[in-house]
């Protein structure tokens, strides 16, 4: 095997160097998280964690942090359950007009964050509604929605279908049918999109900007941090939000992929 | 019957088609309508006119965020396809297969860190005093520290960082898909490795190529991240524009026609990509 990779020094090397550009960035960040002075800049001193201990006493980030996990939370639990059931509605039941509804649902997926944004912005403004995590949640919902319907759209094939029509047929009321069949067996699909959606409104920030106020997400907290230059302490934030994505995206993985696999 | 199901049918896709239309259709509406206002000394004039647009087009300023936006866009896709093509040619058919998957995800880990935090780490490396400006001393090419931050190579380079990860995501899983058969063909018929990869493998490879390509015009165009924290103010890219009408400016029409004449170059593009974009169901 290694053989095989000694034989092409030209692509090692380039893959070497590729590597490198791609991690320089995420590894100085982390680096100098560690830095023991006033600047994340060479030379490094340290290893010390007073900057990690900045971070977690600093009621602030601390609330943007919560912020953050409730609006991630809330937002794809509603984009999977309204996901799912306009999914369902539209695999199972011959709707006129299911093309444009189909169109309509995906539509959010072309429009960039940012116009989005701004659209909700001068809604919420024209309505005399104000700035908050809820306007943050219903954003996200947005956004998250046409994804967790795409993936669980995908997901509702003829197999599905089959073991309903047979629940159905056995005398299964279309609650029972739904909980007990439909849910289980898409039951991936679902958690596929939650996380997919967590991980997105976790990090969605521009939204976040633009129609919260006091109560921010976490992005929009470090944004601000980002107004005191560089800092050791941002680092160390950005290091613990790299280790929370990337947590995320393992478990994304497994489940999509490790199911995948395994059929 | 048909009747009673098409109307339980709606009560299911109904709530979600609700929240769609309610939170993203209609305020695009609303946006569309501000855009042909007008912000008149502080108040908002609801007097229906292109004048938004008309200014967009004719002010030098404005117009310019636009010009630098899809030059900016079109560097980065440029570089970012040909730093990721390799790599995912190598990763696809030289990394044996039981390490594919591991060095495929270790190549775009950092795709899923925060994108502020990206940014800023860029930062890090790039500015007065960073890691960059200390090799340079060190080696002896500068004599002080020198700043590589705010500037359009600042904002090229963040972006091109995002973008290579993505395009090599895109390309790999077109390369993957490719029957190994054809190439073997290609051989057996005597064509160099150079000719099977300029008749065959490269053209098969091109929907995987203008997929990435399309995502990263896309998502470059419309991001304010990243050219916000590395580029600055020294040259404004459209969404800096748009937002600064927001933040200092608080004209919204001004703003809502930007975002549009944003969206329509978006709709453009989309257009020119669409023969690669068929999304198949599974």
């Amino acid at each position: 095997m290694m053989r095989r990779a000694f034989k092409n020094i030209p692509a090692v090397v380039y893959v070497a160097l590729v590597y490198l550009f791609i991690f320089m960035p995420v590894a100085v960040l982390v680096l100098f998280s560690f830095q023991d002075s006033l600047l994340p800049i060479p030379p490094f001193q340290g290893p010390s964690l007073r900057w990690y201990q900045a971070v977690f006493s600093d009621f602030r980030i601390m609330g943007a942090l919560g912020n953050s996990l409730m609006v991630a939370v809330v937002s794809s639990a509603l984009s999977c359950l309204l996901g799912f059931l306009a999914a369902y509605g539209l695999a199972r039941y011959t709707i006129r007009g299911s093309g444009v509804v189909q169109w309509l649902m995906v539509a959010p997926l072309s429009v960039s964050y940012l116009i989005i944004g701004m659209g909700l912005l001068i809604t919420f403004k024209t309505m005399g509604i104000p700035k908050s995590l809820i306007a943050v949640i219903i954003g996200h919902v947005v956004i998250n929605l046409p994804l967790a319907f795409a993936i669980i759209y995908s997901q509702m094939g003829e197999h599905q279908a089959n073991l309903e029509r047979a629940a159905r047929d056995l005398g299964a009321a279309e609650w029972q049918v739904l909980v007990l069949i439909t849910l289980p067996l898409l039951w991936p699909a679902l958690l596929a999109s939650f996380f997919l959606s967590f991980t997105l409104s976790w990090d969605e920030f521009i939204i976040a900007l633009l129609v919260s106020r006091f109560d921010v997400t976490l992005p929009v907290e470090i944004w601000s941090l980002l107004r005191s230059g560089l800092n050791p302490k941002t680092n160390a934030v950005g290091s613990l939000v790299f280790i929370v994505s990337i947590i995320l995206v393992f478990v994304t993985e497994f489940l999509v992929f490790g199911r995948r696999k395994s059929q | 019957m048909p009747e009673k199901r098409n109307i339980k049918g709606w009560g299911f896709v109904g709530p979600g088609l609700l929240w769609t239309v309610a939170f993203f259709a209609v305020p695009l509406l609303i946006m569309a309508a501000y855009s042909l206002f007008q912000r008149v000394g502080g108040r908002i004039v609801t007097d229906l006119s292109l004048s938004n647009y008309l200014a967009f087009f004719s002010k030098p300023h404005h117009l310019n965020a636009l010009v630098n936006s899809l030059e900016v866009t079109l560097i980065t896709t440029l570089i970012s396809i040909i730093l990721a093509y390799p790599l995912a040619y190598i990763l696809a058919y030289r990394v044996p297969a039981r390490w594919q998957r591991i060095a495929l995800m270790m190549a775009i880990l950092p795709f899923w860190t925060s994108y502020v935090v990206r940014s800023y780490s860029w930062l890090l490396v790039l500015s007065n005093n960073g890691v960059i400006s200390n090799v340079l001393q060190w080696m002896g090419i500068v004599d002080g520290p020198v700043s590589l931050a705010n500037s359009r190579t600042a904002t090229v380079l963040g972006f091109v960082h995002f973008f290579t990860m993505l395009l090599t995501l895109t390309i790999f899983a077109n390369l993957v898909q490719i029957s190994p058969n054809y190439r073997k063909a290609a051989a057996d018929l005597g064509a160099s490795r150079w000719q099977t990869f300029w008749r065959i493998t490269l053209p098969l490879s091109i929907p995987g190529v203008m997929v990435g390509a399309f995502l990263t015009i896309v998502l470059a165009l419309g991001d304010y991240i990243t050219p916000q924290i590395l580029g600055g103010f020294r040259e404004v890219l459209l969404p800096q524009a748009i937002m600064l009408q927001i933040q200092r400016q608080a004209d919204f029409p001004m703003a809502s026609a930007m975002s549009l004449v944003l969206m329509v170059v978006i709709s453009i593009i989309f257009l020119l990509f669409s023969r690669w974009l068929k999304i198949e169901r599974m």
